[in-house]
């Protein structure tokens, strides 16, 4: 699963408000059916256990005064996992050779500024791991780690989720990542803080439904730059992201796009509707063609 | 896996971080001259008021034929009102002075950081509370309400009147530590803590406070110049039962026996102001260069 949009469209609020960790001004967030901000004590924490949050910058992720060992065990000591020294050196070990930070015992007594960003972003993952979440949110995670080391993350985030059957949402701005780590899952795609298309990855993008996802995809520059010349450009009408103060009426895309109907995307808000291929979009034009298409065929 | 790696680290291992940094530490500090002093005053003065005593025998014992003497071989400070020697008393009154600083520094420092960094991690109401509570406190006038609170409890012991000083001069450093903490709390790893459900516990004393250590060891020095200085101007006025012998009652008899029309006892007063005020000054010049030690953006400027 991953969440893809621009900067500034509420990705890592999205993010902040899964795990918990913020309330929500309105709506609600259920686990195991309840409303997360109901419970109280126990349950909410075993909520918190169950959502890890991944943080994008690896800097800040760590604190500067716990090595490595201390990091990890901690969690491990709290939630009864390991009792005495030996044990959590023995559970952390093998963390570490789980996200790749191998040989263990060369990581455990150090603190986050001897080590790489990338190997900083391992022991998150890690740290996240302690505690046997049912899902992991990303932020960026691989965002601000080498290009040369992205692949790998994306690919260490990959195997652990099905290693540990845990779900794993990737929030980010790069919709090459996103199309990499989703490639047998689903892509959400945000604007101005809703989603406003919801699809499998390959037919999100082979056939994008939104024009907002249509432009997006059309903007990722290909290795090869023929293609990327030859690629045909969604024309937005206006370049200009409008201020999160005073979100446009209607649609919040429709001041930019190029099928945006007076009269209709400027008054009506549209809601995330079910269309055919199994997935979701917010647009009424989008959601008016595509359902329209199929019954005129059967017609 | 091997078992190398569950080895327990060998005392050399556990000993070479430390000992690394206190060179490091010390490197730092040999670069700064003006904090070089102030880190020897406090070592020579420490050792002054708790090793010299063990060595120098007591001389306590009145000699009215050596009434305020000049410095002398026999005397390097001269004497006082009863012809004792001022030197022996300083080297035997700092040691109280010195404790009571301590201790009301770790008094005002423990309730700072406790109540302080619990009011930022909890928030709400509880914050509101002690926030009240704190400026309160912080607009009474210290000094005053010192001798107010010296003149009713008459504080017999050291212990008792360092527990009265650390608890009038909490305020500013809760304050301070309530804002660095609100800081502190919105960084990553803190917000990654809760959401591993550590423990308020946990994620004060282990996640934030330990990042503020710089901060805290500053304010606890400051704090005993704070402590040292309202002391000795209580045992001055006479507030505190006079016992034993330290630089604050020196002056409570300088001033009481009219040390002030002879000639030759500026000797007698001097010492324990100069003793006061180098221990001060070697505080506060350390604590200088300790900020600028613990701060790397601040390195080399």
């Amino acid at each position: 699963m991953c969440l893809v949009g621009e900067s500034g469209c509420g990705k890592t609020t999205t993010g902040r408000l899964l795990a918990g960790l913020i309330r929500p001004t309105s709506g609600r967030l259920l686990y195991e059916g309840k409303d997360v901000w109901q419970t109280k004590g126990a349950d909410l924490a075993r909520f918190r256990r169950a959502v890890q949050l991944v943080h994008q910058d690896p800097y800040a992720s760590l604190n500067p005064t716990r090595t490595v060992f201390q990091t990890l065990s901690a969690p491990l000591y709290r939630h009864k996992k390991a009792r005495g020294g030996r044990q959590a050196l023995a559970a952390v070990s093998e963390l570490l050779e789980r996200v790749d930070l191998t040989p263990p015992d060369n990581f455990v007594s150090k603190y986050p500024h001897q080590l790489s960003g990338g190997q900083r972003q391992r022991v998150s993952i890690a740290r996240a791991l302690t505690v046997d979440p049912k899902v992991i949110v990303a932020d960026e995670a691989v965002s601000m780690v080498d290009v040369s080391i992205r692949i790998s993350l994306l690919n260490l985030l990959l195997a652990l989720g099905r290693e540990f059957g845990v779900t794993i949402v990737l929030i980010t701005h790069d919709l090459a990542v996103a199309r990499y780590f989703a490639r047998h899952g689903r892509i959400g795609v945000m604007y101005l803080g809703r989603v406003v298309e919801l699809a499998e990855t390959e037919s999100l993008v082979s056939d994008p439904a939104h024009p907002y996802s249509a432009a997006l995809i059309a903007a990722i520059p290909e290795a090869d730059p023929e293609i990327t010349r030859g690629k045909k450009r969604v024309e937005l009408r206006s370049a200009e992201i409008p201020s999160l103060l005073d979100l446009p009426p209607g649609c919040t895309f429709h001041p930019r796009c190029p099928l945006s109907e007076a009269g209709l995307c400027d008054v009506k808000i549209p809601e995330l509707l079910a269309i055919p291929g199994h997935r979701e979009v917010a647009c009424h034009v989008a959601v008016r063609e595509r359902t329209a298409e199929p019954a005129a065929a059967t017609a | 896996m091997s078992t190398a790696i569950l080895a327990r680290p060998t005392l050399g291992q556990r000993v070479a971080g430390p000992m690394v940094a206190t060179f490091e530490f010390l490197r730092l500090l040999a670069t700064r001259p003006i904090g070089l002093a102030g880190f020897v005053g406090i070592v020579f003065f420490i050792f002054l008021a708790f090793v010299a005593p063990l060595f120098v025998p007591l001389r306590n014992d009145p000699s009215l034929v050596d009434i305020y003497q000049a410095p002398s071989a026999a005397h390097p400070l001269g004497t006082d009102f009863q012809g004792r020697d001022v030197l022996n008393q300083i080297v035997y009154g700092g040691r109280d002075i010195l404790t009571v600083a301590i201790l009301a520094a770790l008094v005002s420092t423990f309730i700072a950081i406790s109540i302080g960094s619990v009011a930022a991690t909890v928030g709400g109401r509880l914050d509101t509370a002690i926030l009240a509570i704190t400026d309160v406190t912080l607009t009474l006038p210290k000094l005053i309400l010192l001798i107010a609170v010296a003149a009713i409890l008459r504080p017999t012991s050291f212990v008792f009147l360092a527990v009265i000083l650390g608890l009038l001069q909490w305020s500013s450093l809760l304050r301070q530590v309530r804002s660095q903490v609100l800081s502190l709390k919105e960084r990553d790893y803190v917000e990654a803590a809760r959401s591993l459900d550590l423990g308020l516990f946990h994620i004060v004393f282990r996640e934030i406070l330990p990042t503020m250590r710089s901060y805290i060891v500053i304010h606890f020095i400051l704090a005993m110049t704070e402590a040292m200085y309202a002391q000795v101007f209580i045992i001055f006025l006479g507030l505190v039962p006079v016992s034993g012998s330290n630089w604050g009652i020196m002056l409570y008899f300088a001033q009481g026996q009219g040390a002030l029309f002879y000639k030759d006892s500026i000797w007698y007063i001097l010492s324990p102001i100069l003793a006061v005020s180098l221990v001060q000054l070697s505080l506060v010049s350390f604590a200088g260069a300790l900020e600028d030690i613990f701060n790397p953006r601040l390195r080399g400027a």
